[in-house]
């Protein structure tokens, strides 16, 4: 985006590109939010309705009730701002604005497609799992703040919630960070690519049951029921956000939607192949090769070309939609599975939300864990192997320092005579350390 | 026009700026405010500038780490403690004067010491040209994965033979960490545990004993008290004295 | 003044020292259990900053102490959850026997 703007202004790498460059990514993750929690909204009042066979809201904005989202908007933003006398003002209302943020920033690193990102984070995986942990601090000072009983009993079980379920959370989450090699979801969503066999989820059984263990913890993680003891309203009225109205409510709601879309997102691709469609359309169509994924010289605007049309790489462009639109269909198919979840299960007692933590969930992960890890160190068969769609393989970039290292190395320790076998010795050492430690193994691809 | 087509190079200093004065001020707060649960937010605040001052170094992994453990984890569990304790009396606890001002004193000395240390050296506080292919070569988290199982490929054309030969990882020092670490989850566990009445009945304690010593006296007050079942050893509410006090 | 230089080592390692006095005159005159807990934590946080300071091949690509910084900062981060469980333990045991957070209370090894 900022060379973009660096070419329409005729500017050379100026701040003010950049700031224009990231605004627009900001803008547009605004977007995914806040729209998204509009469209979830409608979705679950659907949903619940169809599951519950009633036909739910029919009449705001034509026959779905589409707009019944803005509807309630336009009111919750008319009602009253009201702060009890009890709470600790200060605290009350900044704490749906902590939540509101911290599921925003989870977006930042979230790629969309290859190359569609608003920041590249190297480690994004822990980024993500590490801001949106950053939600339940607003719960809990939602609920201490609000000075209201309820609300502090539905913080404290959501502060011993989270905190338990972040344990096998990221034991899930360690298992395609191991087979991939790198904590760069971009890169872990390439190497994806292809047909639906090169998913992780499909690579052994284990791999198979973190899927489904990550899915049921992130449901956990995000206080979707069944998990949602924080605002349990048989026993708590409505826990935490008992004390609020009006805008501030509704961020709450924005908050919860909005990380659950992460959530899913997140296990789409680091499980489901992310922007990658069960059938690889781009490469087909040669809109864009899967050998190209992931390289910098690859840009939707190219300025060496010459001339505005002759610069913009139309295929890739369409290329990287449709990997947007996978990511959001399957992002959106994943909250509609919680939706369906939260309406078909009944909400589960606190000694049982704990139990099923401690004494299911951590044990499955653990056994995922060794198990694709014990697959990968036996190198057994998977999906892909099976059918003989090879796996695409992309190397980090600190790799790339260590061959031109080897490389001089190597040319120096022939050009020198008077060499002892002793440093021979450690060079070889050292070409063995690359070969035997480097997870990712080749620039394009081809087998592993 | 002029002004935006500069090239800004200043962006490491503002954002250094930005989150480091957040760090500092949030810190500020921890130390003056009264309100224990504001103290917890604010030091949530200030640890979390502090992971932004980390992904400004290029240390990205141990700012994640920094977010996800310290943030997520230890702050959440130190408020989890804040609102199991924080009742009328201990919200707000004021501090001597006499400690401010020692406190005052020795810190502010303290701090001169080390300020004067951090730009004593000249080697330190001399700023760098950065080369934007060895900064991404320490953003990546692969290894130091690679280091914390023994296997070092950061450096391997150090002049150190065990560099070089890309030993001298973080495997033992990882090892005892994770030992640690389960050694402390049992300790805390067990130490944190609430102890039952029938256990204590078995060991013929002193609760217990008054417990059924009260039974028999005077059940009706027994009500009123049962409170105190939950808290053990020496209180200021403990009955035993009351009882004292009685005879 | 701070704009025109470009940012070293030393202007991290001066907020390490900031946070690192704020958590030691935090852990000297708080009254609150939890208080003191939290400035362990300032302080712990303020060393970690020198680590990451003088690990960085961004503000120093010369003679930095490389991911060595890195490794040392994480291992501070986990042993300080550690001792966190540890003394958010001792804390609520010293609630649930003396009715009180208070620290000058806990007087009894004074005999």
């Amino acid at each position: 985006m900022a060379e973009f703007v660096d070419y329409i202004l005729n500017l050379d790498d100026s701040w003010f590109s950049y700031l224009v460059g990231a605004l627009v990514a900001a803008v547009l993750i605004l977007h995914v939010v806040a729209v998204g929690a509009l469209l979830f909204i409608w979705m679950e009042r659907k949903i619940s309705g169809r599951i519950q066979d009633r036909l739910g809201p029919t009449r705001v904005g034509g026959k779905f009730g589409w707009l019944q989202t803005l509807a309630d908007g336009i009111k919750l933003i008319a009602k009253e701002d009201l702060t009890p006398d009890l709470a600790d003002k200060f605290l009350f209302k900044i704490a749906p604005y902590v939540g509101l943020a911290a599921s925003y920033a989870a977006f930042i690193a979230l790629p969309f497609a290859d190359g569609v990102v608003g920041q590249h984070v190297n480690t994004a995986v822990f980024f993500v799992l590490a801001v949106l942990g950053l939600e339940v601090f607003s719960v809990i000072l939602a609920g201490y703040a609000s000075g209201s009983k309820w609300s502090l009993f539905g913080a404290m079980r959501e502060a011993a919630q989270v905190v338990s379920y972040e344990v096998p959370l990221g034991m899930c989450v360690v298992v395609p960070v191991l087979i991939c090699g790198t904590m760069n979801l971009t890169t872990i969503a390439n190497m994806q690519a292809g047909y639906f066999t090169n998913w992780l989820v499909f690579n052994d059984p284990f791999t198979f049951l973190t899927a489904i263990i990550y899915f049921t913890c992130a449901t956990a993680g995000v206080n979707r029921a069944p998990f949602d003891l924080a605002e349990a309203e048989s026993e708590l009225v409505a826990g935490f956000h008992t004390e609020y109205s009006g805008l501030r409510w509704s961020l709450f709601f924005m908050a919860e939607y909005s990380s659950m879309f992460v959530v899913s997102a997140l296990a789409s691709i680091l499980f489901f192949g992310g922007p990658h469609g069960p059938i690889p359309i781009a490469d087909i169509l040669s809109f864009l090769s899967i050998d190209q994924l992931g390289n910098p010289d690859v840009q939707a605007f190219d300025e060496t070309a010459g001339g505005f049309f002759s610069s913009v790489n139309l295929q890739v462009i369409i290329a990287r939609l449709l990997g947007v639109g996978n990511l959001l269909f399957k992002g959106i198919i994943g909250v509609t599975v919680m939706m369906w979840i939260r309406w078909t299960f009944p909400r589960l007692r606190i000694d049982q939300v704990m139990t099923m933590c401690l004494k299911y969930c951590v044990p499955l992960a653990a056994v995922g864990f060794l198990g694709a890890t014990a697959w990968q160190a036996l190198d057994l068969p998977t999906a892909n192997s099976l059918l003989g769609s090879p796996r695409y393989h992309h190397h980090e970039l600190w790799t790339h320092g260590l061959e031109h290292q080897q490389g001089s190395e190597n040319a120096s320790s022939e050009a020198s005579d008077d060499e002892t076998p002793h440093a021979e010795d450690k060079t070889v050492k050292a070409d063995e350390v690359f070969a035997n430690t480097v997870p990712v193994s080749v620039v394009k691809g081809g087998e592993r | 026009m002029d002004l935006i087509a500069v090239a800004w190079p200043y962006w490491h200093q503002f954002f250094f700026i930005i989150f480091a004065a957040a760090a500092i001020g949030f810190g500020f707060g921890v130390l003056l405010s009264k309100n224990v649960v504001r103290m917890a937010f604010y030091l949530v605040l200030s640890l979390g500038s502090t992971a932004g001052l980390f992904f400004l170094a290029g240390a990205e992994f141990v700012g994640a780490m920094q977010l996800m453990i310290y943030v997520g984890g230890t702050l959440v569990l130190l408020i989890f403690g804040v609102m199991l304790t924080a009742q009328k009396d201990f919200i707000n606890m004021d501090t001597h004067t006499q400690d401010w001002i020692l406190a005052t004193i020795v810190g502010g000395s303290l701090l001169m010491i080390l300020l004067f240390g951090a730009f004593g050296a000249e080697d330190w506080n001399t700023p760098q040209n950065l080369e934007d292919a060895q900064i991404q070569a320490t953003k990546e988290a692969t290894p130091i994965g690679l280091a914390l199982t023994g296997i070092r490929v950061d450096s391997l054309g150090d002049s150190k033979d065990a560099v070089e030969e890309g030993k001298s990882g973080y495997l033992m020092p990882f090892i005892i960490v994770s030992i640690h670490l389960l050694v402390v989850l049992i300790g805390a566990a067990y130490m944190a545990r609430t102890k039952k009445l029938s256990h204590a009945t078995d060991d013929k304690s002193s609760r217990a004993k008054l417990m059924l010593f009260k039974m028999e006296q005077e059940p009706e007050r027994l009500e009123e008290e049962t409170y105190v079942v939950t808290h053990r050893g020496k209180s200021a509410l403990n009955p035993l004295e009351q009882s004292d006090e009685n005879e | 003044m701070l704009l025109i230089g470009t940012v070293s080592v030393s202007w991290y390692l001066a907020v390490g020292a900031v946070l690192f006095v704020l958590g030691a005159v935090c852990m000297a005159t708080k009254r609150n259990l939890l208080g003191v807990l939290m400035g362990v934590e300032l302080v712990l946080n303020g060393a970690n900053m020198n680590f990451i300071a003088f690990g960085s091949k961004v503000l120093r690509p010369e003679g930095s102490l490389g991911l060595d910084g890195q490794l040392i900062a994480l291992f501070v981060i986990v042993l300080a959850a550690a001792e966190a469980a540890v003394a958010l333990a001792i804390a609520l045991n010293f609630y649930n026997n003396h009715n009180t957070v208070d620290v000058d209370r806990a007087n009894e090894l004074n005999g």
